[in-house]
């Protein structure tokens, strides 16, 4: 039954599975599904935690079972992979803009700062007025993946999707 | 011991440490200095956790005898727990848990470093994701270390202090034995010593830069990679493993 849908299709259908904590985006454009196929009867799903300790993936792995169930697939296996490690570089440029535009400042397209060891933090802009006059509150923030800037400026305090 | 049980021991060398170290950081959760520093903390704790998970989830197939990460967190006993002692050393004062968190820290980035290029896929898929994480948590420590240690004379002194209790048990993050010996020869571990240099260079420097002294310590405190604990790690086990073991099976 399963073999009617194509791999296309599957991947339209996961589409609409928003991320947990930041529901503008979907799974696809995070970079968090990965592959999509059919081995003998069973539809095999591979996402990619963006942090280890997510806890949105458990969540995000009973949607797909749920998504899926809703077009008549039962047979489901939802399988996490760590390689190759998820990075800030696989989300699109698309989805970067609906981040800012949903008051989460994207990610720089680079990863790994090596500075890191010495505590550099990077210029960031404000996502609601654009300014680059912007401080680090918090390295750490609302999730894993985000860190708490405030813009000097428009006085708001900003999410900060961090690079990995 | 074949390389097989070599490897089992070895996950769990890592996964208990970063469990354990992610549990006692999870007990500062509402007790932080600040909100934004309990919210870090918490953050660090989530990552060390999961971690843990994909550690124990990878040791229990090792292993071969059905034991998943939950059996092998909350079904064990002290003595089977192989978790580096500094890990389970009471948080103490902000600056106490400060200056475990650095020495740790520093210890896994390095050693993640070198495990991204071992020979199995697994670890080094997991060394790679985690070498990302800790790179943020030892920014965000060493931070506070200069803060500590070059800030007041009541913060400098405490951050001393918390560095001459634990200098103890450093040394034995970098013992090895005939575990280390027998994936050494596989190419699936690093030759601690390579970690040690990279290790000394880091926290001297930064305990420099800090205006702090290396501690003098004689005595060096082992004993974790037989199981040996100190007091400490059992009240531990007891509070993480209680629901657990009092509700068996349970789910939600």
């Amino acid at each position: 039954m399963s073999k009617t849908y194509s791999q296309e299709q599957i991947f339209k259908i996961l589409s609409e599975i928003p991320d947990p904590e930041i529901p503008v985006i979907n799974i696809i454009e995070l970079g968090i599904l990965r592959e999509v196929k059919f081995v003998n009867d069973e539809c095999v799903v591979v996402i990619t935690p963006t942090y280890t300790g997510c806890p949105a993936m458990k969540v995000i792995e009973d949607d797909i079972k749920i998504k899926l169930k809703e077009i008549g697939i039962e047979k489901v296996k939802v399988e996490l992979v760590f390689s190759p490690a998820w990075t800030t570089d696989w989300i699109s440029d698309e989805a970067k803009e609906k981040l800012r535009a949903y008051g989460i400042a994207p990610p720089d397209h680079s990863s790994q700062d090596k500075k890191v060891l010495l505590g550099k933090a990077r210029d960031l802009k404000c996502p609601q007025c654009g300014s680059k006059n912007t401080e680090m509150i918090s390295q750490f923030g609302s999730t894993a993946c985000k860190a708490l800037y405030r813009c000097l400026d428009c006085k708001e305090p900003f999410d900060y999707f961090k690079c990995l | 011991m074949t390389v097989q049980e070599a490897k089992f021991e070895y996950l769990l060398r890592l996964g208990d440490s970063s469990l354990i170290i992610g549990h006692r950081l999870s007990e500062w959760c509402g007790h932080g200095p600040i909100l934004e520093e309990d919210i870090a903390l918490i953050n660090i704790a989530l990552d060390f956790v999961g971690n843990a998970t994909s550690l124990l989830a990878y040791a229990g197939q090792v292993e071969g005898k059905g034991r998943d990460e939950d059996a092998l967190a909350y079904l064990r006993d002290e003595r089977e727990y192989r978790n580096l002692l500094i890990t389970e050393q009471p948080n103490g004062d902000f600056a106490n848990t400060i200056a475990r968190q650095f020495l740790f820290d520093t210890y896994m980035y390095f050693l993640y470093e070198e495990l991204k290029s071992s020979k199995d896929e697994t670890i080094s898929a997991i060394a790679v994701k985690s070498h990302k994480e800790i790179t943020y948590h030892l920014r965000h420590t060493t931070e506070w270390m200069y803060r500590f240690g070059d800030g007041t004379v009541e913060s400098h002194e405490r951050l001393q202090n918390g560095l001459n209790d634990l200098w103890m048990y450093t040394s034995e993050m970098f013992d090895m034995d005939e575990v280390d010996a027998i994936l050494i020869k596989e190419g699936i571990v690093p030759d601690l010593n390579k970690v040690k240099v990279s290790w000394e260079k880091r926290v001297h420097e930064v305990i420099a830069e800090a205006t702090l002294q290396i501690p003098v310590t004689v005595f060096k405190q082992k004993g974790s990679k037989e199981g040996k604990h100190s007091e400490h790690l059992g009240f531990l086990l007891a509070e993480m493993q209680y629901v657990h073991r009092a509700h068996p099976g349970a789910k939600w």
